[in-house]
């Protein structure tokens, strides 16, 4: 008996929607294997890492703000991919954003209004923008890979947050920690939520959500990035610029992950620190991935992705496991996306007799 | 003489921080000649190099660890194999997987081993060789790794280019249906290519842990894994290039530390910035010229292949 794979004429539609709760599920089943091997009570486990982070109001708004940096980094990510755009260097245009945003914070310190906020979204949003136009033109210019140009700028963005947190922005009433000063309180997002952190960052990603399904659902841009990427002879034949579309998808999505960097270090951190993102912009590649590349499937990735932050904070506090198992967890994740999407395409047959077998050539 | 001494120092450091890329690119390239892109490399030189450190932590044994690594290696990548190979998953998505999946198994299991000292491989001064002015301290004071990463890197251009195999692998790589029509399985040779870069990755890896800082860290590997697929394109796909370049990095790597030691009052910051920035300034030169990276690109390079598609 064998088992062979036969290509769909169309792919299955019931699949596409299956195949990520087909791979969720089997994260589940593999994460109850892992603590049942850890010698923890597996039920209790998945209990801490999946409903418990979600029963009290203040877990809810944790649940929504860590939702938001993935959200917006992944919808930006997952239009360059749709167009064959492979930028993977989220996270340092998410560090520029905010090293971009938290600077006019602290270069207005003192002397700040209303207006402050709004100036830092921009910035950050330019910031992010800059980052991952770097790619962008070394790509349509220089035609060097993005993958590998992205991914290394993140290290570099990383080591001059490294550099401004420990030399020139350091607070000089931080004792000496590599931190800079707070912002003031117009340079902070309000809150939404007493009792609560959830803040107006979260309103901000679902404005994003909606103008990018927008874009990718009604414009002719989002369109042609669309065509470049399924068929990229149909849209050399159409006259679409393929170097105008890595642009536009770098500037997107560099824009949407510094706007997520902003609104973390003014929503949720107040300041700049060394670290200022445990790798939303990484699992955001997942999240886009999760989420189908579509807008409405990027919302509820996130969301899970998010869970499982939370369940890893859960796991460690109250199971005193190591929060690397939410790494662990979102690698498999999006294994189990990618094999599972199998599915889609290829319809999976059981080849029972020797004859069948002869039928369908060498397996 | 003691600037010389100095400049034989320096350039055997380039050696020694250079080989973890020369293993882990000497990998990548045989795999991506088969016509597999793997992105993994780096988290799978991270799951080689914690492997590696703990089984020299249980055992004792340098050699048994880098024997580890490689394992380690080898079934990171049959993970990669299996759903690039069989389920013709998108070979970018599946190598961040691999890394993402790499990084965070690499930080659970290593864990209780953060800190803990062990006794590396050490150097084995080749007789006789090792005493000649000059080549002796600069090519024949290393450690076994130093020596094996120049075998290999011999016996994979002999491989690639002089054998039958070799120019089946490249075939695969250049067009898996005319390799498919004539009769190889494409499948089988880009599983094999995959296996053989993994367990390289799995030994970079080790280099890492038991050679170079004899420790664990999380996220020791810092991006090696990534310039190592990098070197692979600035080499366009021939191994002396990615012997040279990796060496080369070596260099820069060497250099930066200087650079910090002797301070100049530039940010400790700054300077680590450099191996990333040279690592795209030389991915821009290179790839200026269009032609040469088509030409010597495997034609088949990122592509899945099913028989009946």
């Amino acid at each position: 008996m064998l088992l062979r794979l036969e290509p769909r004429p169309v792919s299955s539609r019931g699949m596409q929607y299956a195949s990520p709760v087909i791979a969720a599920a089997l994260t589940v089943l593999a994460g109850l294997i892992l603590f049942s091997a850890l010698g923890r009570d597996p039920l209790v486990a998945l209990y801490t890492f999946f409903v418990h982070p979600l029963t009290s109001l203040y877990g809810l708004g944790e649940w929504a703000i860590k939702a938001t940096p993935l959200l917006l980094c992944a919808l930006g990510l997952a239009i360059g991919f749709r167009g064959n755009v492979w930028n993977i260097g989220a996270e340092g245009q998410l560090t520029m954003g905010a090293i971009a945003g938290g600077g006019v914070a602290l270069a207005f310190w003192g002397s700040e209004g209303p207006w402050l906020l709004p100036l830092m979204l921009v910035a950050g949003a330019l910031g992010g923008m800059a980052w991952g136009l770097v790619p962008a033109i070394l790509k349509t210019r220089c035609n060097a890979n993005e993958i590998l140009t992205s991914l290394m700028l993140s290290y570099v963005a990383v080591h001059v947050l490294g550099h401004l947190v420990h030399g020139p922005w350091r607070s000089p009433e931080g004792f000496n920690f590599p931190e800079t000063r707070m912002f003031g309180e117009y340079g902070l997002m309000p809150v939404l939520v007493s009792g609560t952190r959830l803040h107006l960052g979260v309103i901000i990603a679902l404005i994003a959500l909606a103008i990018g399904w927008v874009y990718v659902a009604r414009t002719f841009s989002g369109f042609r990035i669309a065509v470049v990427g399924k068929a990229p002879a149909a849209a050399a034949y159409a006259g679409y610029s393929r170097n105008r579309v890595v642009v536009a998808s770098f500037l997107i999505s560099g824009g949407l992950a510094g706007l997520a960097g902003i609104v973390e270090v003014s929503g949720t951190i107040g300041q700049l620190q060394p670290l200022i993102s445990p790798g939303y912009g990484f699992a955001a590649i997942i999240v886009a991935f999760l989420g189908r590349l579509h807008p409405f499937g990027i919302l509820l990735a996130s969301l899970l992705m998010s869970l499982m932050y939370l369940g890893g904070e859960a796991l460690q506090i109250r199971l005193n496991l190591p929060p690397a198992v939410t790494g662990m967890f979102q690698g498999l994740l999006l294994f189990f996306v990618l094999g599972s999407d199998v599915l889609v395409r290829y319809r999976i047959r059981l080849l029972r007799t020797g004859r069948e077998v002869e039928a369908h050539g060498r397996p | 003489m003691d600037g010389l001494d100095t400049v034989i120092a320096v350039l055997a450091g380039a050696i020694r921080a250079g080989t973890p890329l020369a293993l882990a690119a000497l990998g990548e390239l045989v795999t991506e000649r088969s016509g597999v892109l793997n992105l993994g490399v780096e988290g799978t030189m991270l799951v080689g190099a914690v492997t590696g450190f703990i089984a020299t932590v249980i055992t004792g044994s340098p050699h048994v660890g880098v024997l580890a690594a490689c394992l380690a290696g080898v079934a990171m990548s049959l993970v990669f194999a299996v759903l690039t190979q069989f389920l013709l998953t998108n070979q970018v998505a599946t190598g961040l997987a691999l890394t993402i999946f790499g990084i965070g198994l690499s930080a659970f299991v290593g864990l209780g081993y953060i800190g803990t000292p062990i006794d590396g491989l050490r150097p084995v001064p080749v007789p006789v060789l090792a005493d000649i002015p000059v080549l002796g301290p600069l090519l024949f004071r290393h450690d076994l790794l130093i020596y094996l990463s120049i075998v290999l890197f011999a016996a994979i251009a002999w491989f690639l280019h002089r054998t039958r195999s070799g120019l089946v692998l490249r075939a695969v790589g250049e067009s898996h249906d005319a390799a498919h029509a004539i009769g190889y399985s494409v499948v089988r040779v880009r599983i094999l290519a995959i296996v053989f870069g993994g367990a390289m990755s799995g030994l970079a890896g080790a280099y890492l842990s038991l050679v170079y800082t004899p420790q664990w860290a999380e996220n020791m590997t810092a991006g090696r894994g990534w310039i190592a697929v990098a070197l692979v394109v600035f080499a366009t796909w021939r191994p002396f290039p990615v012997m040279a370049g990796a060496w080369l990095f070596g260099g820069i790597t060497i250099l930066s530390l200087h650079i910090q030691a002797i301070g100049f009052g530039v940010s400790s910051h700054l300077v680590a910035t450099l191996p990333y920035l040279a690592t795209v300034l030389v991915l821009a030169l290179i790839s200026r010229d269009a032609m040469r990276i088509r030409l010597n690109a495997p034609a088949c390079l990122g592509k899945p292949f099913h028989p009946a598609a």
